[in-house]
């Protein structure tokens, strides 16, 4: 059985009344299977559909079409099943101001029907680094704290099935190690974890499959080493203090002064790299690196498909 | 602890926890009504032949105290958890529409009512009170309380700002718990505003209570039970129907 299957799931917000602008999809015919003890990744740029898909599989929205079930249990028509299966970590830093940390999990025990919960919540505190924060005022945590506090509210009813909607925005490193630490041995121990994050290094390092959503469409599907090896093998990259000239800007990823190029062999790297000299400029810190996420997903997000992406999706789908 | 005991335990301690605000303040602002009103009006106003203008008043003073608390309870509530955006930790749950109502009703009964009873023991030493027929006053107090619970759900549901809210609760529950005989009977008014007081449904939750202590009402206290059930299915009816289609919280 799929631990979560999304099963041709679109969603249209309509015109609003008095508005001129279009219908908006947000997405289209969504369908793909996260298998039981994935850890799955969910990618695409802001305004992707990424959060409007997690929000139907959590039941805080409805899908215009489409279902999707959780180990069997269908999202709208079975709901307590499902959310009996899932732990959700929200992406807005929510909290109740009213109670203090234990006060806040013992309810959220409650609210699933577990009761006497206060082993399970005392280990949780510990994996997050909370347990001097028991009794804090929810008020009176940082917001590395409060997020944290939003996976151990996900996570007191020991759901087989994990969705984390953007877990390490805002929290410093060391604690995020804490937290992939932790995750990463939920999922070891059998969970099935859905992560949605910006930080693609995260996704490499942990995810053993990749979707990517681009315009509310599946642009990508395949294990993470199959789209790493699918991408245009290597990266030539360099610093430099001036600007390039606009036909090799156009082809480079420029962030600052560091300046990328997708390199198949040689003669290409010699190719930019005499074109700089050309232009009079002195490229310094050369270095010829692997491909990274980031790179397969810039070449994804920007072509649409990429050739390797498909042989990629073929592959594995 | 089931869902419901959970939802239903978290909603009363919420309250609780900010007591001095939601209990004692109330309380206050009653017995305040009763010192002034009485003072003012005991020799001149003359309600019920056996009963002293100041006694007349504890009943209604309770009774207000408890519809409007009980609406406070649930619509505050509601309206902070959804512009705070911690809803979401309820709507993750697997409670079911009929969990929230409980809960939400419930709880705003057990704030309408612990303000009530302050109201009445902080009263009960200016006047002498009687108490006819308890029954009564039990069924009116839980019944109204729970009416104006699941107004307080409806309207926490359908307001998306505090000024809303604050709309609702001025224009309408604060003029029909006012005019509903709290501090008067109403056959001290002219025939076509004892009509319109007859379309109130707070008249009757008042009046009803008000029977309970004295034996006597301005209608029939069956009368009263008829359209105070009938006023809390519909609201109940609403609210369940609400929660259930997810209206306003979940797109």
């Amino acid at each position: 059985m799929s631990a979560i299957s999304f099963q041709s799931v679109s969603k249209i917000y309509p015109v609003k009344k008095g508005s001129t602008g279009q219908a908006l999809h947000a997405l289209n015919n969504v369908k793909f299977d996260i298998q039981e003890g994935e850890f799955f990744g969910l990618l695409g740029p802001n305004g992707a559909g990424k959060t409007t898909l997690i929000s139907i599989l959590a039941g805080l929205t409805r899908a215009t079409s489409g279902s999707i079930s959780v180990l069997g249990s269908d999202v709208q028509t079975d709901f307590a099943a499902a959310r009996r299966k899932l732990g959700v970590v929200p992406q807005e830093l929510v909290f109740d101001p009213f109670f203090n940390v234990r006060e806040a999990l013992r309810f959220q025990s409650g609210y699933f029907g577990v009761k006497n919960n206060d082993a399970w919540i005392d280990e949780l505190l510990h994996s997050l680094g909370l347990t001097d924060k028991a009794n804090a005022n929810m008020r009176q945590l940082s917001g590395g704290m409060k997020r944290r506090m939003l996976v151990a509210q996900a996570l007191v009813h020991k759901p087989p099935v994990i969705v984390l909607d953007e877990p390490t925005a805002g929290v410093d490193v060391e604690l995020r190690q804490t937290l992939w630490q932790f995750i990463a041995k939920l999922n070891k121990q059998g969970s099935t974890v859905l992560l949605t994050t910006h930080y693609l290094e995260e996704a490499e390092a942990l995810c053993n499959r990749i979707a990517m959503l681009k315009t509310g469409n599946v642009v990508a599907l395949a294990d993470t080493s199959e789209l790493l090896k699918a991408a245009s093998s290597n990266v030539f990259r360099f610093k430099i203090d001036s600007e390039l000239p606009k036909q090799l800007a156009d082809k480079a990823r420029i962030t600052g002064r560091i300046v990328q190029f997708p390199a198949h062999d040689a003669l290409e790297i010699e190719t930019y790299l005499s074109a700089v000299r050309e232009a009079g400029l002195v490229a310094e810190d050369v270095e010829i690196r692997k491909a990274d996420l980031e790179d397969v997903f810039l070449d994804v997000m920007t072509r649409g498909h990429s050739s390797g992406v498909q042989q990629a999706m073929g592959a594995s789908v | 602890m089931n869902g419901w005991q959970a939802l239903f335990y978290k909603e009363v301690l919420r309250f609780w926890k900010v007591g001095f605000q939601t209990v004692a303040a109330p309380v206050l602002t009653s017995v305040l009504y009763l010192v002034i009103f009485g003072h003012v009006l005991e020799d001149k106003v003359k309600v019920y032949d056996s009963v002293s203008y100041t006694a007349f008043l504890v009943p209604g003073l309770v009774m207000m105290s408890i519809l409007q608390n009980a609406f406070a309870n649930s619509s505050s509530s509601l309206i902070q958890s959804k512009i705070m955006g911690n809803l979401v930790f309820l709507l993750l749950t697997p409670l079911s529409h009929w969990s929230w109502f409980v809960a939400y009703v419930g709880s705003a009964v057990i704030r309408g009512l612990a303000v009530g009873l302050g109201v009445l023991l902080a009263t009960i030493w200016f006047a002498k009170l009687s108490l006819v027929a308890p029954v009564w006053v039990i069924v009116f107090a839980l019944m109204g309380a729970g009416i104006l619970g699941a107004l307080g759900l409806i309207a926490g549901l359908w307001a998306e700002k505090f000024d809303q809210l604050a709309a609702f609760q001025s224009f309408a529950i604060m003029p029909m718990t006012f005019l509903s005989g709290v501090f008067y009977s109403i056959h001290s008014l002219s025939p076509f505003w004892q009509t319109v007081s007859h379309l109130n449904p707070f008249f009757y939750m008042i009046d009803g209570f008000r029977y309970g202590f004295f034996g006597v009402s301005d209608v029939s206290p069956w009368l009263s039970l008829g359209i105070v059930s009938a006023a809390l299915a519909m609201v109940s009816f609403v609210s369940v129907y609400l929660l259930k289609t997810g209206y306003k919280i979940r797109s």
